[in-house]
């Protein structure tokens, strides 16, 4: 039992260490509120966590109708009853007293207090008109990684169905969808491959552009348990920061900003030269090897620490760890996919395991991560820029299938061209031909790139904006009607993480005032609307969480997403299932590809892929031709240089990042008082040798410009490449003045007023950490005030 | 001038072309984010095809420049930026942008063709070393016209059906 010790000051907790291929220990942490104790919790209610992706199991406190703590299941095959700090302390925000009670709508400029009919009929009205006039083309709806399977689906039904418009996206966008990509281009589908407990297996760990100590608390307690037992993994880390993931590797690669996939083109040169390429893997289950073993030979380390200014021999180190692998696990993630050349680069991965045979056994384990609780499920459920059920919109046979399921005509879902991603959504926005956009539970006025932009495209009189959220976010502040929404704890669903283990979270406690559960403001919509079927049925004939689930499940009947041998009830009391779970795996299933690769057959896959420099679709014809059988591809990609290099006005690459104390856009973890205090304010990191170069010292206030805006920060020296410039990306303005914005023509404090509008032509995923900056003195420390340069995670 | 000769110079001034032309549509949609870099990227193809072309030339008694000399966007293009960004958000940009994607992809399209007419041809006069530069650019070529057909395909539908 690990019971609230001071888990800002060590995020991880005490050590249980094991040995290989024996089962993690169990170790269950619990956080209580102040004067309460166990004997005061009259009830525990299961859930999972709702603030970051690794989908760690927990049982909600309730004294007196008010969540009161939380507790790690131990019971859970995902963190067998750890908690991470954002979990142990972000239950606090739920009871926040400026939580939304009461939709809002728009009066004269001015957000006023209205009640549920007028908000939904203002919504309403402004659909129908949209339809009449200007067609479903005119409607786009931005969605989440953090609401639950249900509601998801429920959305995807109505947009893509009732609506019938094709521009329906998440945020997982920003955090998820390289995964998803590199997944589809590789093995035909998405679904994560390997498995957490290949942890407990692998004898080599590599991290791309993962820094797993703070993104994933959890999944870090795990490989430090392994790292202190017998016969430790050896592990690789790449990583421009030395983090704390790093400070253990046994060999760490800190390459230039934008350049992954020299590196990794290098690593697949080196594993083919030393002859460690498992042919027999390769020939029963590839195709493309030649290909790929033509474009990377010339691609030696010493060419790649060109491009890198990575050590050569550093480079065939780490190839050499790699290479004598027996049972090598690696994850990816937003080092790769939000870096130039994002989908390219998270594929060389993938055909890093496949020459290698290194996959479907325990320890041989691929984990392309997400960022958020239930991005898994916004890419299932056909939220996230696909069609549901994992189906591809390019096959009439997909789409005809999945009609069938709705009850709809085929040419009633939008199938002429791939769903639209978000960012040519809020580009059609900007031109005016998208007008009116539904947020769900995210805030784009913090967390998009080039923030003067889309405040500018949100601002803009022509387009209606509602925003559902918890708090009034600085994307409410713009809308034009907010509606308040039930968050964790007050509503019941499913989330699904990064490993396809599938968690009930059961409502615990009311939410506050009018707030609604998402999953009921869209059945309302629906409701309101009127949709229908094609026999004059209702469109979505469900009515609450279970019968959503229930219709889900229908939907992913056959599919590798199949959630049919799930219920409400198998979820309850034990530990979280993976899926495919259905009557053939009822246990659902630990490690997909274990007998080959399963659902790249071209009448079965969900993508034909891409070209991965221009994003041009493969067609069905050409997929057909290359991959007959189904096998996976490796899919070879050239290095090309990023679109935006340093230059004599702006020196510094710049990359944006995140701390273990914050999620997002802080809108919960700054309203947890111990999480707040641990990270209250941005700051901007560049090395000591950079630091002193330009006599600036720790403490000092900076100012981070780029072409696009600028931020002020106060500076931390770390360990971090010279030639570099980190900002934390979670700080915005609902809790300055301002409100929404800056200040009147001043600097801000969001990292995206300086960060480029450019995406991986492949995912769409935005390019958070490629673009070019100069740093600037504002003013120096004030003598005597200590400047902080180390906190556990913070800093490093 | 044979037939091959003749024709190497059609694809050298028409790679020449559409380096340059891939550059000042980038120029122009500076707000369509993805089609300016990815014309940016796709541009450094046509002035690689143009700088063999003119080593190919050689080979065959040709005087071929290769690739104009400044592989950056210069002075008009920083113009045709600002005018795009201040422009960019005019509904109007969208029908410009599909009508610029099509002339770019009959200028590959226009590429290719003479790409195959020397495949054939250097067959035809076993010339391994004409073969081997087409066999290394035309698929880039075919890659430039899979791309502005996709983003043909992407757009149309929005912007062609926006009031």
């Amino acid at each position: 039992m690990d019971t609230s010790a001071d888990r800002i000051a060590d995020p991880w907790g005490a050590r249980t260490p094991y040995a290989p291929g024996t089962p993690w220990p169990s170790r269950t942490d619990t956080h209580l509120g102040a004067g309460i104790a166990e004997r005061d919790v009259e009830r525990w209610v299961q859930s999972a966590s709702l603030l970051h992706s690794n989908g760690d199991a927990m049982d909600i406190a309730v004294r007196e109708g008010r969540i009161v703590g939380v507790r790690g299941r131990a019971t859970d095959r995902v963190n067998r009853g750890r908690l991470g700090p954002k979990d142990l302390y972000g239950w606090q925000a739920n009871a926040s007293p400026d939580r939304l009670t009461r939709p809002l709508v728009r009066e004269h400029g001015r957000l006023v207090e209205s009640d549920w009919d007028t908000a939904m009929n203002r919504i309403t009205a402004r659909t129908r008109d949209l339809l009449d006039d200007e067609g479903p083309g005119s409607i786009g709806f931005y969605t989440t990684g953090q609401l639950f399977l249900e509601e998801y689906y429920t959305l995807a039904v109505l947009a893509r169905a009732g609506i019938g418009t094709n521009h329906l996206d998440g945020n997982t966008r920003l955090c998820t969808a390289t995964a998803a990509e590199a997944l589809k281009e590789t093995f035909g589908c998405d679904g994560q491959p390997g498995s957490y407990e290949d942890i407990d297996h692998a004898d080599t760990i590599a991290l791309f552009g993962h820094n797993m100590a703070e993104t994933q608390t959890v999944l870090w307690m795990r490989l430090l348990d392994r790292l202190e037992g017998s016969d430790p993994p050896r592990l690789v880390c790449v990583d421009p920061r030395h983090t704390q993931t790093a400070r253990r590797a046994d060999v760490h690669l800190a390459p230039r900003a934008g350049t992954n996939v020299a590196l990794l083109n290098a690593l697949l040169h080196e594993i083919i030269r030393t002859g460690r390429v498992d042919r027999a893997y390769v020939d029963a289950h590839t195709v493309g090897f030649e290909e790929l073993a033509a474009m990377v030979e010339e691609c030696t380390p010493r060419w790649a620490a060109g491009i890198c200014d990575v050590p050569a021999a550093q480079i065939e180190r780490a190839a050499e760890i790699l290479g004598t692998a027996e049972r090598l696990l690696s994850t990816v993630l937003q080092g790769v996919y939000q870096s130039h050349q994002a989908t390219a680069a998270a594929v060389q991965v993938n055909n890093l395991h496949l020459i290698r045979g290194m996959l479907g056994r325990p320890g041989r384990g691929l984990l392309q991560m997400n960022g958020q609780p239930s991005a898994e499920n916004t890419r299932e459920c056909g939220a996230d820029g696909d069609l549901a059920g994992f189906r591809n919109w390019q096959n009439d046979q997909h789409v005809a299938e999945l009609a069938a399921v709705w009850n709809v005509k085929p040419e009633t879902i939008p199938h002429y061209a791939p769903p639209t991603h978000a960012m040519q959504i809020f580009r059609y926005a900007e031109q005016g031909s998208v007008r009116m956009l539904w947020i769900t539970g995210t805030n784009p006025a913090v967390s998009l790139p080039e923030l003067s932009r889309i405040r500018s495209i949100l601002a803009q009189e022509r387009l209606f904006v509602v925003a559902q959220d918890l708090f009034l976010t600085e994307t409410a502040q713009l809308a034009d009607v907010v509606l308040p929404a039930a968050t964790w704890g007050e509503k019941t669903g499913t989330l699904t993480n990064a490993d396809r283990t599938v968690h009930l979270s059961e409502k615990a406690v009311e939410p506050p005032g009018e707030a609604r559960a998402d999953l009921d403001i869209f059945l309302d919509f629906a409701a309101r609307m009127d949709f229908r079927d094609k026999d004059d049925g209702p469109l979505i004939s469900w009515h609450d969480p279970e019968s959503a689930f229930a219709a889900w499940q229908r939907c992913s009947a056959g599919r590798p997403c199949d959630y049919t041998g799930l219920s409400y009830e198998r979820l309850r009391g034990g530990s979280g299932i993976q899926w495919p779970c259905t009557e053939q795996a009822p246990d659902g299933t630990a490690r997909l590809y274990t007998d080959g690769i399963t659902h790249a057959h071209p009448d079965t896959c969900e993508s034909y892929g891409r070209d991965m420099v221009t994003g041009a679709s493969v067609e069905p014809v050409e997929y057909r031709s290359l991959n007959p059988d189904g096998k996976a591809v490796l899919k070879a990609a050239e290095y090309l240089p990023p679109h935006e290099d340093t230059s004599a006005d702006y020196p510094l690459q710049l990359i944006t990042g995140r701390t273990v104390y914050h999620f997002h856009t802080r809108t919960k973890t700054a309203r947890a008082p111990e999480l707040n205090a641990a990270a209250p304010d941005v700051w901007a990191e560049i090395s000591p040798a950079e630091a002193s170069a330009q006599g600036l010292a720790d403490g000092d206030l900076v100012q981070v410009t780029t072409p696009r805006g600028a931020v002020r920060a106060r500076l931390r020296t770390t360990a971090i490449r010279d030639g570099m410039v980190f900002l934390p990306f979670h700080y915005g303005y609902w809790d300055t003045p301002a409100g929404h914005r800056p200040p009147d023509d001043g600097p801000g404090r969001a990292a995206n007023e300086t960060t480029v509008t450019d995406w991986d032509p492949v995912s769409k995923q935005p390019l958070f950490k490629t673009g070019a900056a100069r740093v600037t003195l504002v003013a120096r420390r004030a003598s005597g005030t200590g400047a902080r340069t180390e906190t556990a995670g913070s800093s490093t | 001038m044979t037939g091959i000769e003749t024709t190497l110079r059609l694809l050298h001034d028409g790679e020449r072309d559409l380096e340059q032309d891939l550059l000042a549509a980038a120029a122009r949609h500076h707000t369509d984010h993805e089609f300016h870099h990815v014309a940016l990227d796709v541009a450094r193809w046509s002035r690689e095809h143009a700088a063999r072309l003119a080593d190919a030339g050689r080979d065959h008694g040709l005087d071929l420049s290769g690739p104009r000399g400044n592989p950056s966007p210069g002075a008009l293009a920083a113009l045709r930026e600002k005018a795009s960004e201040a422009l960019g958000r005019r509904p109007a940009t969208g029908l410009l942008l599909l009508h610029d994607l099509r002339d770019l992809h009959l200028a590959a399209a226009r590429n290719s063709l003479h790409w195959e007419m020397l495949a054939q041809a250097a067959q035809a006069t076993r010339d391994e070393r004409l073969l081997g530069l087409v066999s290394d650019c035309h698929p880039q070529t075919l890659r430039q016209l899979r791309w502005t057909n996709t983003q043909i395909k992407i757009l149309a539908p929005q912007i062609l059906t926006s009031v």
